[in-house]
């Protein structure tokens, strides 16, 4: 039996809060963080919302040789990760020194950094670039920073499956535990909050153009109109339980249970989206039935379509009605590669106090789908969660994790 | 062309690449090695690209990674300076 994989850490940061703590109050309160772009002039956009992050410094957090150096979204996740790490109680240096691996998601890598760059080589010459560009707009540069920063030399990585990365970082920081490495962090945080990314984004045709803070998100409602980005995300320290146990952890946030990534078949080809299937694997990998399922974090794109295929796979696994569904990410917009692990942030701590967060915004949910649209914070009592995530271009992954409490009266 | 000091060097390296490592502001760093100050290779290529622009020089990218010390690095300004001038 290979030893249950847990969370023995984590770090967020998130439109809806700086912390864990922050992000959790927020979003049981339902603060939505969407509203109007304050990062650049959005005036000349169609999509002019985003969820930002707001009052961080990151001279209060980083050292100041790695402000020239590093992207937003790589402080961010610098950031993260030493609050991951700081959570867990582990320092890394007092493990052996290929103990530690990184592995995190990526979507664009540090737009910011590389807009301002390219814009100076174009307007002013190539001698006017910074050197650091050659690094800091790279889409593996949290992992390397990261790595970088705490002396990690275990195996490391970068997965880039747009929406569904957080996901798939944390099940390749499983398998690398499998391995034998006794620490992993993963998990993403992203953000591309300049001109560059967001033209990227719009040109997915999946962002809202709706100018109401309180209109432009709403999954699996009538009035779905597409998406509103954001930046952030999480990172978590992951470890085997034994050897959690064994450095003298007594207590984590929960278990990685299950997972299965599945690819969609090409447009056209008239086979079905494979959501479902990566669901009913993930619970197979588990070892749990859909019964065991108290809540779901659905990927929720906000896109009338793709609303109705993650419906219809949630029916078929569930039946009508059949589990609790939520959708906190209505505050905090889709944050790319950081938005399913910021989910599992989510989900754990959803177990931790028993309660599901809302779903915000949302008034008409469509009656067709038949889901039990978590729409005011429930008090339930929760001992696994499944958390979806959808990356454009076809990607589909499904975690099951699952509280502490149930692991222990496994031991006992 | 004011000439280049080993004080406004280490300024415009902070303000190029951060706050340098284990030294106090007010030691003597001229035959310091960068690696010591916590200055890398790129910090030493975003420094150099920085004096020259502010200078109007040109800096070869192998003698700026070559320049170990503060003193060499800036001999390595002052020849370029003379040589244009």
């Amino acid at each position: 039996m290979t030893a249950a994989t847990v969370v023995t850490g984590m770090g967020v940061l998130a439109p809806t809060g700086l912390g864990a703590a922050a992000h959790w109050t927020a979003t049981l309160r339902g603060h939505s963080a969407i509203g109007r772009i304050t990062r650049f002039d959005s005036e000349p956009y169609t999509s002019r919302l985003a969820a930002e992050i707001d009052g961080f410094a990151p001279e209060e957090h980083l050292p100041s040789r790695l402000l020239p150096q590093t992207d937003h979204m790589t402080r961010l996740a610098l950031v993260a990760a030493d609050w991951a790490l700081e959570d867990a109680a582990l320092t890394p240096s007092a493990l052996p020194e290929y103990g530690v691996g990184v592995v995190t998601a990526s979507s664009a890598g540090g737009f910011e950094f590389g807009h301002r760059e390219l814009e100076k080589l174009w307007s002013k010459g190539p001698e006017h670039v910074s050197a650091y560009q050659s690094f800091a707009w790279f889409y593996a540069v949290n992992t390397g920073q990261i790595s970088i920063r705490h002396g990690l030399r275990g195996p490391s990585g970068v997965l880039v499956t747009e929406q569904a990365g957080g996901l798939d970082a944390i099940a390749q920081a499983r398998r690398h535990l499998r391995g034998g490495i006794p620490v992993m962090i993963g998990g993403g945080v992203d953000g591309s909050p300049c001109p560059w990314g967001w033209v990227a984004q719009q040109t997915s045709g999946r962002l809202s153009a709706s100018r109401d803070p309180a209109r432009a998100y709403l999954p699996f409602d009538a009035d779905a109109s597409g998406y509103v980005p954001g930046d952030g995300g999480a990172l978590f320290v992951l470890e085997p339980e034994d050897a959690a146990r064994e450095r003298g952890a007594t207590s984590w946030y929960g278990e990685i249970a299950g997972y299965a990534a599945t690819f969609d078949p090409p447009p056209g080809s008239g086979r079905p989206p494979t959501l479902r299937r990566a669901i009913e694997r993930a619970l197979d990998d588990a070892g749990m039935t859909a019964a065991d399922v108290d809540v779901v974090f659905a990927d929720a794109a906000g896109v009338p379509e793709l609303d109705r295929i993650e419906a219809d796979a949630l029916r078929a696994v569930f039946g009508p009605h059949g589990v609790p569904v939520t959708a906190p990410k209505t505050m905090t917009g889709r944050l790319s590669a950081g938005g399913a692990a910021l989910d599992l942030a989510t989900a754990l701590l959803a177990l931790e106090h028993g309660v599901v967060p809302p779903t915000v915004n949302v008034s008409r949910p469509v009656p067709g789908y038949e889901i039990d649209l978590v729409l005011r914070p429930r008090r339930l009592p929760l001992s696994a969660a499944l958390v979806l995530a959808r990356g454009y271009g076809g990607f589909n992954a499904a975690m099951v994790v699952r509280g502490p409490r149930r692991s222990e009266h496994e031991a006992s | 062309m004011e000439k280049l000091t080993v004080t406004r060097l280490m300024e415009i390296m902070r303000e190029c690449a951060g706050e340098g490592e284990g030294l106090a502001v007010t030691d003597d760093v001229l035959d310091v090695e960068f690696g010591d100050l916590g200055y890398d290779s790129l910090a030493m290529l975003e420094t150099a690209g920085r004096i020259e622009r502010d200078h109007g020089i040109r800096l070869a990218d192998d003698q700026v990674t070559e320049a170990k010390t503060p003193r060499a690095f800036l001999a390595l300004v002052h020849d370029a300076a003379t040589g244009v001038a």
